[in-house]
């Protein structure tokens, strides 16, 4: 018996298997899950880290900022399940400028590209989705506590503020509808992504120092298990809600 | 047994053409991922996932950025492969 036993999930943002949503769809597997997983721009890397998964899923197309493809996903994914009972959003990227040191100079193009793909997508995925969820459902998006400035992550952490405030908006336009919307805010995690984040070495001293649980930067494993737990059916009155999964740092001053 | 250099080098050659459209046969030994084949950073993960599948080793992505010539993968898949 899992904890996702019946429950048919879309999980976007797998790339490498590293990626934070390689180890949600895993978990999620393991947990009894269907998973359907969708990539963006390398295709084939994506199928190929598909198959190191327990039960290697489908992956279908998606590029969050190609409106053609969102309109068609939800029929894309009638193609393998009925309907869904999750969705994960596993997204984030900036253009470099936006991110290192550069803020204060950082053209507003590449502000938007970052809020583009970083921030409106929770929406527009959710929405695409949302065909697929006639029974309610649960969607999960991952954080970087955006409640204080980072080094380095500058319009990124812009980003993260906007995307904290978008699932509390979805969270209020969706609830009538059964649809629980929630946000885990990981601690670092050494993944494609984080390698872009000039500076990331900077975190891992941070959470080094001040996590009481202490933290494994290479370790995606919490962060995608309290994602499959907000998944299942044991957060059945939680929605616009941020479940931070970093050893403890953000409720410590020092 | 452990396999040859020759076998590597044709496993890879495949992988590559496969991967990033670069023949075959222009995979040789001297050149370089980045500046010779025109491969970009996220083909050598993809690269190096696909030689995990094919040799049964695997180059951790620290070693990765360290890889900068046909020769040195050829070498590193040899030395680790031990099982292959
Ligand atoms: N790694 C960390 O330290 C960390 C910490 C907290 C939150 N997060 C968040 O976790 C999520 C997943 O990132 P990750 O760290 O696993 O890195 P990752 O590089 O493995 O995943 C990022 C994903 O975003 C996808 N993506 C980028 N542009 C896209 C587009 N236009 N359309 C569709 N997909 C697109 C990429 O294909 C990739 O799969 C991101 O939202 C990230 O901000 C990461």
């Amino acid at each position: 018996m899992g904890i996702l036993d019946g429950k048919r999930i879309l999980v976007t943002g797998v790339l490498t298997d590293s990626s934070i949503a390689f180890h949600v769809a895993r978990v999620a597997q393991e947990q009894g899950a269907t998973v359907i997983l969708t990539g963006f721009g390398r295709l084939s890397l994506v199928e190929r880290i598909a198959k190191r998964l327990p039960d290697p899923p489908p992956v279908l197309e998606l590029d969050v900022k190609s409106s053609e493809q969102l309109d068609s996903l939800a029929e894309r994914v009638r193609a393998h399940v009925s309907g869904l009972d999750g969705v994960v959003h596993s997204i984030g990227n900036a253009p470099q400028d936006a991110m290192g040191g550069n803020f204060l100079n950082t053209s507003w193009e590449d502000v938007a590209a970052a809020l583009h793909v970083s921030t409106y997508s929770l929406k527009s995925l959710t929405m695409a989705a949302l065909p697929l969820m006639g029974a309610g459902g649960s969607v999960v998006g991952f954080d970087f506590d955006a409640a204080v400035a980072w080094p380095g992550y500058d319009w990124m952490g812009v980003a993260k503020a906007g995307l904290e405030a978008c699932a509390r908006y979805l969270a209020r336009d969706l609830g009538e509808q059964r649809i629980r919307v929630n946000l885990v805010a990981s601690g670092p995690v050494r993944t494609m992504a984080a390698k872009s984040i000039p500076g990331f070495e900077r975190f891992e001293p941070i959470w080094g120092q001040r996590a009481p649980l202490g933290w494994d930067i290479s370790d995606a494993g919490p962060a995608a298990r309290a994602c499959v737990a907000l998944l299942s059916d044991w957060f059945p009155a939680t929605t616009g809600e941020i479940i931070h999964v970093d050893g403890g740092v953000h409720a410590v001053g020092a | 047994m452990a396999m040859t250099e020759q076998e590597i080098l044709a496993g890879l050659g495949e992988i590559i053409d496969e991967i990033a459209g670069v023949p075959a046969d222009q995979v040789t030994p001297d050149k370089t991922f980045i500046d010779d084949l025109d491969i970009d950073s996220l083909s050598m993960v993809e690269i190096a996932v696909a030689a995990q599948d094919k040799f049964g080793v695997e180059i951790p992505d620290e070693e990765l950025k360290n890889l900068k010539t046909v020769q040195d993968v050829v070498v590193f898949v040899q030395r680790s492969g031990v099982s292959a």
